[in-house]
């Protein structure tokens, strides 16, 4: 019995470690892990091209430096804010939400609304009938009448003074 | 005797339209004034430099001292060197720097000083000891010096200060030899 629990208590402690090894092992991040914010930098080098899909040696070299961040165990906040302190904030995908910066998040929605109650006022004031801006009851109708008349009236005098 | 009628314009109320022009008005100060704090001042060829911070990366200080003003330097011809652990055409020219340095640096009227453009710390402390880089470096932070010094945004590139601080030269791409590197350095006489 006190061999099978020594036997046991062996084979516990050798599955702890080879545990222990692989759990080891497990803390270096993946490449999904590493592009997860890779792809939310851009190299200043490279305009234009995210760090997570640039083969520049230059961006290669950031991509590590992010899975040794990260291995050291900072998180995704710390890693932008090391990168936006070292080559600054032009390197972020999306510009900081302080300062001027809000500017771009604030103008275009404004531009919208307001373009779109300026299409929505002209879009009415097109598609209104005429009559309805007119009026057509009995009123308008009179006025409409009057208004005749007074215009043969003056288009008859306007005749006989010619002759 | 031609009376015309015009049928009544549904208009933008007065309130609404003096709005808009405030808002645009408001708008375009703000990008103005957004612009003109963003905008930094830039070196130009025969003009003073503007000034810029400088801090040094551990163990390539000047004097000892970690970090410094490029006004700190007047008095001395300053050669500004950007390069980066990338750039394979900095590797062409970094021993070349690092023989002239040995030349000029008991002079103790010349000094040069490294710019680290772009980098990672590994990057750059493995570059500066691959070519036995011993002439004072300091990383570009937040490409804060490429920007006043106008740069045209490619590595390698060499300016120089003459003792007033006035941008004397600049040199595009690597330096062939030592006595390319001299020649460019008596232009600041």
């Amino acid at each position: 019995m006190k061999k099978f629990l020594l036997i046991l208590t062996l084979a516990l402690v050798a599955s702890g470690l080879i545990t222990a090894v692989a759990f080891a092992q497990d803390t270096t991040p993946t490449d999904d892990e590493v592009n997860a914010i890779a792809k939310q930098l851009y190299c200043p080098v490279c305009e234009n091209t995210p760090l997570d899909v640039c083969p520049t040696e230059a961006c290669r070299q950031w991509r590590e430096l992010i899975r040794d961040m990260l291995a050291e165990g900072k998180n995704e906040q710390e890693i932008k804010d090391y990168f936006v302190a070292n080559y600054g904030a032009r390197v972020l995908s999306e510009p900081p939400r302080t300062g001027f910066n809000w500017l771009v998040y604030i103008i275009p929605p404004v531009l919208i609304v307001i373009g779109a109650v300026l299409l929505f006022s002209a879009f009415r004031a097109w598609t209104k009938p005429k009559s309805a801006e007119a009026g057509t009851g009995p009123e308008s109708e009179a006025r409409a009448s009057s208004s005749d008349d007074e215009y043969v009236r003056r288009l008859e005098e306007e005749l006989k003074n010619r002759k | 005797m031609t009376e015309t009628t015009t049928p009544a314009k549904r208009s933008v109320p007065l309130w609404a339209q003096i709005t808009i022009w405030v808002f645009l008005a408001g708008l375009l100060a703000l990008v103005g004034f957004g612009l003109n704090r963003a905008s930094n001042p830039m070196a130009e060829i025969g003009q003073p430099v503007p000034d810029f911070d400088l801090v040094y990366f551990e163990g390539y200080e000047y004097n000892n001292t970690p970090q410094m003003k490029l006004s700190d330097l007047r008095g001395k011809v300053v050669l500004i060197n950007i390069w980066a652990s990338w750039c394979k055409p900095c590797e062409q020219e970094a021993p070349e720097l690092e023989e002239a340095w040995q030349l000029y640096k008991d002079q103790g009227d010349v000094v040069f000083i490294g710019v680290d453009y772009v980098d990672t710390p590994e990057g750059a402390f493995g570059y500066l000891k691959k070519f036995g880089i011993s002439f004072p470096n300091a990383p570009d932070l937040q490409s804060n010096i490429s920007s006043i010094l106008n740069r045209q945004m490619g590595v390698p590139e060499t300016y120089l200060i003459d003792r007033d601080g006035v941008l004397r030269q600049i040199k595009i791409g690597p330096f062939a030899s030592v006595s390319e590197i001299q020649s460019f350095i008596a232009n600041a006489e």
